[in-house]
């Protein structure tokens, strides 16, 4: 069947909605089934962790093509299937929801006090979303699981979430639903013209040169969204700040690769002659988003709203990345979105322990903290650093392989793209020294504790994580340099094809 | 003479007579026995209908083929679930009275015979017998003012779009000379062979029938009626009547005027357009639940018949898909705004849903799952509803339909969302009155094919294929 034997893919997939059954079935007084709801959720996200550990250890970092591959008919005179598998690409996205779960559930024990039963389903309903999404092998199976995030997501903010909560979680749905609307569109297209919605076959297939910038705007109003890019980010600091802490931490770690999971896996290998056509334009707007939004963030007042700004930032990095088309620079993106999965989920849970303590992200609340809250004050910086792209931390490698595959392709995007780190350190060491530095001001600052074993476990995971992508990155560009580098020839050969077909039209 | 085709209807018609007599004679309430009575017809007339002979019989008159099997089965699943509602909703009410559940029968009755009408005036007897019935239901809480206005005004413009049909009819038979649809189909090979005459009758016939599936701009009465009468008749009404309306104009378009594309293609695709743009801007201003259903069915309308507008057997298919999975979801709603009551009478504003998910966690999860499939959300069955229509827009190049479609229903997903957000982030109001068995049943059943429905999609749609190759050929 595939390499472990047994539909691991599936077991991942849909184990965590089984544990939401569970919980739904747990019966007695508020207190029991809370309590009940939080470890049933966190051991299936534990077991769920682990058998994605066993994926880990199978998977073959030599074979560029698809693992673990499963199939079954749904629709068979359609040609839809239910078709699960992963590669290099996919395969450590995966990974990073369900690490990410856990993490959330723990981060949750104690700030979600209303409701716990239901935020416990809502998560693993969502859990069970991304990691379909990641490893659906079927437009169709990938566009459900892509839309399907949004119903678990939207009840996370509007329920659990801040005093806009309402707006924000509309917000959110509204946006994201309308790109996803139009990449529906493109898709049945697709699916006309190839006759069927495999993902590898429709890697293989040549969609004509005008098709192409058709497909290729429809997916851009959808991924463009998630990603998020500029113009069209305004959701996501509203969806940010509004979120529980588990929430942003999920928005930031997962839902915003999404868009550029999309991008690699269909707009590039799928429509090459539009992605070169318009890569011009992705930069165009890449490098804006990169700067606006780095200014932006110097401005914010509210801690949640900064980093939310820097995540837009930091994903315009990985979209200049994908769109050099060279190893590097595709490579550099790809690490650029699981460093800032790490790392951006980890200054959201750095924000949220604060949060629990004081109850407000207003920057101005805080200062002098280090004094009482050493250890804080060490994770805090490790992060920042990580952030702003500190050598021997996960973020550093990620922007440096993406500045060297720019310059390969535009001096000035490079340029500019580089000048956006100048400003992100700018705008985290501003943040860091407003809240940890200074003097204590306030009273029910003084007696602030320190982290919690429980905060200790949420955190330690991270930080191992962090040093480690960042010291040793081979070890998880290694799982791709084999996708990608089939990726690019692949692209390379389609616009040369093209090239040639123009040529005997000529 | 082939009579045994007719048999459902006929033995659907023989007991719907037998529960009058029995009600009549007998001196008691006996409305429960009569519904039950009723519900057993139903399911009889299903049986029948699933292993009945196919063909065509009374001289080319009436057809029982796949097409006609589809939707009656539909029709009578939705009517017999519409009448477990309404049981202990009138009872409550104080119109439990037996009439309803035989009125109920007699309408089914009707639109069996409008899925299987194979010439204009079957056609027209099934659609007035249909009609007749539905203007006293619509009228059957007597005492209530809204109610009486609700039976009215169907009435009178129900009366004129039949009228409009009806001349329609009269065009078609005077230009052509016969009402049969295979000779009518026969002779109009080419839109050539159609003379203007006809091709008038032809959109007076399609303006009868627009008001009967309430397209935009024949869907003034729609909002009222549905406010207005007995909500288990607004469910009946959203459901039943609307299947056969609509099977009817798959059938009358699709059969005798299939080769006349060109000709009605564009009328279609502009009634679709503006249904659903309507059916998603004029439903965000309700406050009423009874009237922002009215709305999104005149909206889901819309993207049934751009299945229609494309005119090929996918699109059929889309069609019939997406009203069974429309009927579904509908009565499931209507199951849920049934149980709104408190202290013994019905609300029905959406307000009165806030917090529903704290007073009540399985009806508000129940709701959640027909409002996110109403706004066509994956995993739920109204995305394949969706999917299969758009599917065939964009096979039929009707790009402008397939994106109007795709945007209103992201401005009907506001709406959508909104009754979750009442229900799941607002402040609890006051907890509804506990649930009847039945409701509970009927809102769980289509509650679970409307979130299951993705698991197996393959018979309802290999069913809606078959049918659907029926009538485009």
């Amino acid at each position: 069947m595939n390499a472990a034997g047994f539909p691991i893919l599936s077991l991942i997939t849909w184990l965590p909605l089984l544990g939401g059954l569970v919980i739904l079935s747990v019966r007695g007084d508020e207190a029991t089934v809370a309590s009940n709801a939080r470890w049933t959720a966190l051991w299936t996200s534990l077991i769920v962790l682990v058998l994605s550990l066993v994926l880990w250890v199978k998977f073959d970092p030599t074979d560029g093509g698809f693992q673990f591959v499963e199939s079954l008919a749904w629709l068979p005179q359609y040609k839809v299937g239910y078709k699960m598998g992963v590669d290099g690409i996919s395969v450590l996205f995966v990974l990073l929801s369900t690490v990410l779960t856990p993490l959330c559930i723990l981060a949750s024990w104690e700030s979600i006090q209303t409701r716990v039963r239901e935020f416990m389903i809502s998560f693993l309903i969502l859990e069970t979303m991304m990691v379909g999404m990641f490893c659906a092998l079927d437009f169709i199976v990938f566009y459900m699981f892509f839309e399907a995030v949004l119903i678990p997501m939207y009840l996370i903010i509007g329920v659990w979430g801040g005093p806009r909560r309402v707006y924000a979680a509309v917000k959110f749905f509204l946006y994201t639903l309308t790109g996803s609307v139009l990449m529906l569109l493109a898709l049945l297209a697709m699916w006309l013209y190839a006759g069927t919605t495999d993902i590898p076959t429709l890697m293989e297939t040549k969609f004509p040169a005008g098709m192409q910038t058709w497909l290729f705007l429809a997916f851009l109003a959808s991924f463009a969204v998630k990603v998020p890019m500029w113009p069209v980010h305004t959701w996501l600091p509203d969806a940010h700040v509004e979120a529980p802490t588990a929430g942003s931490v999920i928005l930031a770690g997962v839902l915003l690769k999404m868009g550029g999971y999309g991008f690699l896996r269909f707009s590039i290998p799928m429509l090459p002659d539009a992605s070169a056509y318009f890569a011009p334009f992705m930069f165009t707007m890449s490098v804006i988003a990169v700067i606006y939004t780095s200014l932006v963030a110097l401005a914010q007042e509210d801690m949640k709203k900064l980093i939310a700004y820097s995540s837009v930032a930091h994903m315009g990095i990985v979209t200049i990345g994908m769109f050099t088309f060279n190893e590097q620079g595709i490579q550099g993106a790809l690490f650029q979105m699981l460093s800032h999965g790490v790392v951006s989920a980890a200054l959201f849970l750095v924000v949220g322990v604060v949060y629990d303590r004081i109850h407000s992200r207003e920057i101005a609340r805080y200062g002098g903290l280090a004094d009482r809250m050493p250890a804080y004050a060490f994770v805090f910086m490790l992060f920042t650093m990580a952030s702003v792209g500190l050598p021997g931390t996960a973020g550093f490698v990620g922007e440096f392989l993406v500045i060297v595959g720019a310059l390969q392709v535009n001096f000035w995007v490079a340029m500019l793209g580089g000048a956006g780190m100048i400003l992100g350190a700018a705008y985290m060491l501003y943040l860091y020294r407003r809240v940890m530095f200074g003097r204590i001001t306030r009273d029910d600052l003084l007696h602030i504790m320190d982290l919690s074993p429980r905060e200790w476990a949420v955190f330690a995971p991270l930080i191992v994580l962090t040093m480690w992508m960042g010291i040793y990155p081979s070890s998880f560009t290694g799982f791709w340099d084999a996708s990608v580098a089939a990726m690019v020839k692949h692209h390379l050969a389609a616009l040369e094809s093209t090239v040639k077909l123009a040529g005997i039209a000529h | 003479m082939n009579w045994i085709l007719a048999l459902p209807e006929i033995v659907l018609a023989c007991i719907g007579m037998a529960i009058l007599v029995f009600g009549v004679l007998r001196k008691q309430d006996e409305t429960q026995l009569c519904t039950m009575f009723t519900i057993g017809g139903f399911l009889i007339a299903g049986l029948l209908v699933i292993s009945g002979a196919g063909g065509s019989g009374y001289h080319g008159q009436f057809v029982a083929d796949s097409f006609a099997a589809f939707n009656k089965i539909l029709i009578l699943i939705g009517g017999a679930l519409t009448a477990v509602l309404a049981l202990d909703w009138n009872r409550k009410e104080g119109i439990g009275r037996f009439e309803f559940p035989v009125l109920m029968l007699f309408a089914t009755v009707g639109m069996m015979i409008m899925t299987s009408s194979s010439n204009l005036m079957t056609m027209y007897l099934g659609l007035e017998l249909q009609s007749l019935a539905l203007y006293v239901l619509a009228a059957f809480a007597r005492d209530d003012v809204r109610s009486s206005e609700a039976g009215l005004k169907y009435f009178v413009l129900s009366s004129l779009a039949s009228g409009l049909l009806l001349y329609g009819v009269s065009l078609v038979y005077g230009f052509s000379g016969t009402m049969d649809f295979n000779q009518l189909s026969a002779m109009l090979t080419a839109p050539s062979d159609a003379s203007p005459g006809l091709i008038v009758g032809v959109v007076f016939v399609l303006v009868g029938l627009a008001f009967k599936v309430s397209a935009v701009p024949f869907h003034m009465w729609t909002p009222d009626v549905y406010e207005g009468a007995p909500t288990p008749v607004t469910v009946f009404f959203a459901s039943a009547p609307k299947v056969a309306a609509m099977a009817l104009l798959l059938r009358v378009m699709a059969t005798p005027f299939g080769h006349l594309l060109v000709s009605w293609q564009s009328l279609i695709v502009i009634m679709a357009i503006c249904s659903m743009v309507l059916g998603a801007l004029a439903a965000i201003g309700q406050t009423n639940i009874k009237r922002l259903m009215a709305y999104s069915s005149i909206g889901h309308m819309g993207y049934a018949l751009a299945g229609l507008a494309v005119g090929t057997s996918e699109g059929v298919r889309g069609v019939l898909v997406y009203m069974a999975i429309y009927a579904a979801m509908t009565i499931g709603t209507f199951g849920c705004i049934l149980a709104m009551r408190r202290q013994g009478k019905s609300v029905e504003k959406i307000s009165d849903l806030s917090g529903l998910s704290s007073n009540d966690p399985a009806l508000a999860l129940a709701l959640a799952v027909f409002m996110f499939s109403l706004a066509g959300i994956p995993l739920m069955s109204g995305f394949f509803a969706k999917l299969y229509i758009f599917l065939a827009a964009v096979q039929g190049g009707l790009w402008t339909l397939a994106v109007v479609g795709v945007l209103t229903s992201v401005v009907g997903a506001f709406y959508y969302i909104r009754i979750i957000k009442v229900m799941y982030f607002d402040q609890p109001g006051e907890a509804f009155d506990p649930r009847p068995a039945g409701l509970s049943v009927v809102v769980a059943a289509t509650g679970l094919f409307t979130a299951f429905f993705f698991l197996f999609p393959a018979p309802v749609v290999d069913a809606a294929q078959v049918a659907a190759k029926v009538i485009f050929r």
